[in-house]
């Protein structure tokens, strides 16, 4: 919803929430939104902050449902015993305590182990809650960090003094942050940055305080309420993946085809060619986060490599996976950049400073993220803000991911020498590694069960702790794969999870990352499944299909892995038998497979 | 701008803000008149009317209002002419 999108207008949210929320439910499709439980547990007043992140999360295709603490109850809910948080079993704890919370701080005349103690104090109270609550809910917890005060008796030296309460407040960040960095499933949401990019003065507004005792200005709750949505929405694989950018006045200012190369705006000579190779320099830094590089481009393709490759650019032909440069219409480049890369059209973030065509792949492409943008050197701000790519966890994939994808165009290349496809696949020297879950993968199998949404046959999502607890049941078979083959190692991409009932196996989940599609990787995992069933003696399995927006693609799977039907509802949810008990015929004959079988 | 212009621009940012388009407001009206109008939505109210008329209202003001009445007569006084 446009009203939800940086920069919104905070006091119109306000204004309008009610008909917003109406309209979010209204366009809300049940099926395929997520259902999350979320206690908010708060050191001032936190009503507002909760309607607002409805709003935020249900755009973001989030449901939640809500714990409320009491006012300032926040240190009670979370050390002592409580049966009505215990029965809303959280997936997530949000701890909203601000510089309010500060119980003491440092006096002028307090000795330097005095101060240090005080710190340690401070932290230990909030430690012996995260394990408390770790320990009791098995969530995923959001902390504040905390703002700065709003007056510095010090002055300037209130940072560089230990006595001042800036000082003091920095130092205590740094305690969360070494605590996030060692920490799973532990996040800070950072309302010290928050309040900075909002403004302190008036965030931080007393009016508030002391009329509503809201720790921040009402009018910045919605700030507040998207940077907790942001984190939520990307530990739920609601982040999007790729950039499409235009060319012309977007990556450099003039147009290739008309100016020529060696006209066009960009380079360290003139102000205005500085601004877009600082925009090429902030979109580069996202390779590293594994976030894929695309053109779309109404240009002919020799020029717009020309001008990839003007000497003063920063990003260079070889950065993008995919580049559409033609006359074609953009949405149809988009989709077609989607196809190419395996994704859905919807995770993608087009950039373009031209309104038309924003308007034209807004209206044909549901959900895809179209900033605004006006200005060419706030586009990196309104970027950046918007929060596409919202970082919870980074694996050793998102890192490769670019390196990943252009193997894949090597092997492209290589199918097309051979006509035969399992001569080409049998090239490949594929080695994949099918095992029960194990800790190192732990982070990677939970992160893709919530971003896996086309090869994904039941749309099941697990956090983490779901993820660990599950592969400690003895009640469930887990299984994770990860294959690689001449050109690259692609990591973990399927998974896999059982539950066994008496003699029968029930697939409660998977998925397989469609990078790997045609590889023939879902059989050689199928193969496991079956060994690994025969040997603690289950003789029947039983899979499970129910269809969402995205994965039509996996309808049949299971009749290709052999399966029966044996029901079918009118929503289209099937279930599928294959018994074991006359024998399992091994299909995939063209990866090596170790497992622990 | 007159009390009954301000009464006009009054009454939609109640309509938005109760997200009830039936809502017209008087100088005697009060929170018991209107259902969802409780301390938390006072806040919104505040926040809203603030914005419509580019006025601020002390914290003293925006808890003690007995009416709308009274808050017609701050935003009347406060109002750029």
């Amino acid at each position: 919803m446009r009203e939800l999108e940086y920069p919104f207008d905070s006091e119109d949210l306000y204004t309008r929430k009610k008909a917003l929320k109406r309209k979010l439910l209204e366009q809300l499709d049940e099926k395929s939104c997520l259902h999350k439980k979320i206690a908010i547990l708060g050191g001032s007043t936190t009503r507002d902050i909760k309607l607002m992140l409805e709003l935020f999360l249900l755009n973001y295709g989030i449901k939640p449902e809500f714990y409320e603490s009491e006012f300032n109850q926040y240190y009670q809910d979370a050390m002592f015993p409580n049966p009505e948080l215990e029965a809303f079993a959280p997936d997530i704890i949000y701890l909203h305590t601000t510089y309010r919370n500060i119980a003491d701080f440092p006096a002028l005349s307090d000795s330097p182990e005095t101060v240090q103690e005080l710190l340690d104090k401070e932290y230990q109270k909030y430690v012996k809650m995260w394990e408390r609550l770790f320990r009791v809910y098995h969530c995923v917890i959001i902390q504040n960090n905390f703002e700065y005060p709003y007056y510095r008796l010090l002055g300037n030296k209130d940072a560089s003094d230990m006595h001042g309460k800036v000082n003091y407040v920095t130092r205590l960040n740094c305690r969360f942050y070494d605590y996030a960095q060692s920490t799973e499933n532990f996040y800070i949401n950072d309302i010290n940055y928050l309040s900075a990019q909002y403004g302190l003065d008036k965030w931080s507004d007393p009016f508030y305080w002391h009329s509503y005792k809201y720790a921040l200005c009402v009018p910045a709750i919605p700030e507040l309420a998207f940077s907790v949505a942001k984190i939520i929405k990307s530990l739920y694989g609601r982040n999007k993946k790729a950039f499409v950018l235009d060319l012309d006045n977007t990556l450099w200012g003039g147009i290739v085809g008309d100016d020529g190369v060696e006209n066009l705006v960009l380079g360290h000579e003139t102000s205005a060619g500085q601004v877009y190779c600082a925009f090429q320099e902030y979109l580069k830094e996202y390779k590293a986060l594994g976030i894929l590089l695309n053109i779309d481009s109404k240009n002919d393709y020799v020029n717009a490599v020309a001008g990839l490759n003007h000497p003063a650019g920063v990003l260079k032909p070889e950065d993008f996976i995919q580049i559409q440069a033609n006359w074609e219409p953009k949405d149809r480049n988009l989709l077609q950049i989607a196809k190419e890369l395996n994704l859905m059209p919807d995770s993608m973030v087009f950039v373009d400073d031209n309104p038309a065509e924003r308007e034209i792949v807004r209206e044909q492409i549901p959900g895809v993220a179209v900033p605004e943008l006006e200005r060419p050197e706030e586009y990196a701000k309104i970027i950046d803000r918007s929060g596409f790519f919202e970082v919870t966890n980074l694996s050793e994939d998102d890192r490769k991911r670019t390196a990943m994808y252009q193997e894949n165009a090597k092997r492209a290349q290589e199918e097309a020498a051979f006509e035969n496809y399992e001569d080409y696949l049998k090239a490949l020297n594929m080695k994949a590694e099918i095992k029960p879950f194990t800790p190192v993968y732990m982070a990677r199998i939970a992160q893709l069960t919530n971003k896996s949404n086309q090869f994904n046959l039941t749309t099941k999502r697990y956090t983490q702790p779901e993820i660990e607890e599950t592969a400690a049941n003895p009640d469930y078979l887990t299984f994770y794969g990860k294959l690689e083959d001449k050109f690259g190692d692609n990591g973990v991409i399927s998974v896999v999870i059982g539950q066994k009932k008496e003699k029968a196996l029930h697939i409660d989940l998977w998925i397989m990352s469609c990078r790997v599609l045609k590889r023939d990787m879902e059989y050689a995992m199928m193969d496991t499944v079956a060994e690994t069933c025969k040997k603690q003696g289950i003789t029947e399995i039983y899979g499970y299909y129910y269809p969402t927006a995205k994965n039509g693609m996996v309808k049949e799977f299971y009749a290709l892995q052999g399966f029966e039907k044996i029901k079918e509802d009118e929503q289209g949810n099937t279930e599928w038998h294959l018994s074991l008990a006359d024998g399992y015929e091994a299909k995939n004959h063209v990866i090596a497979v170790e497992n622990d079988l | 701008m007159t009390r009954e212009e301000v009464y006009e621009n009054l009454n939609e940012v109640f309509q938005n803000v109760f997200d009830d388009d039936s809502i017209t407001v008087h100088d005697e009206t009060t929170a018991a008149d209107i259902e969802d109008w409780d301390s938390f939505e006072h806040i919104n109210l505040v926040i809203a009317v603030e914005k419509k008329f580019g006025i601020k209202f002390t914290v003293g003001e925006a808890n003690e209002m007995k009416n709308v009445g009274e808050m017609v007569d701050i935003i009347l006084e406060r109002m750029p002419a």
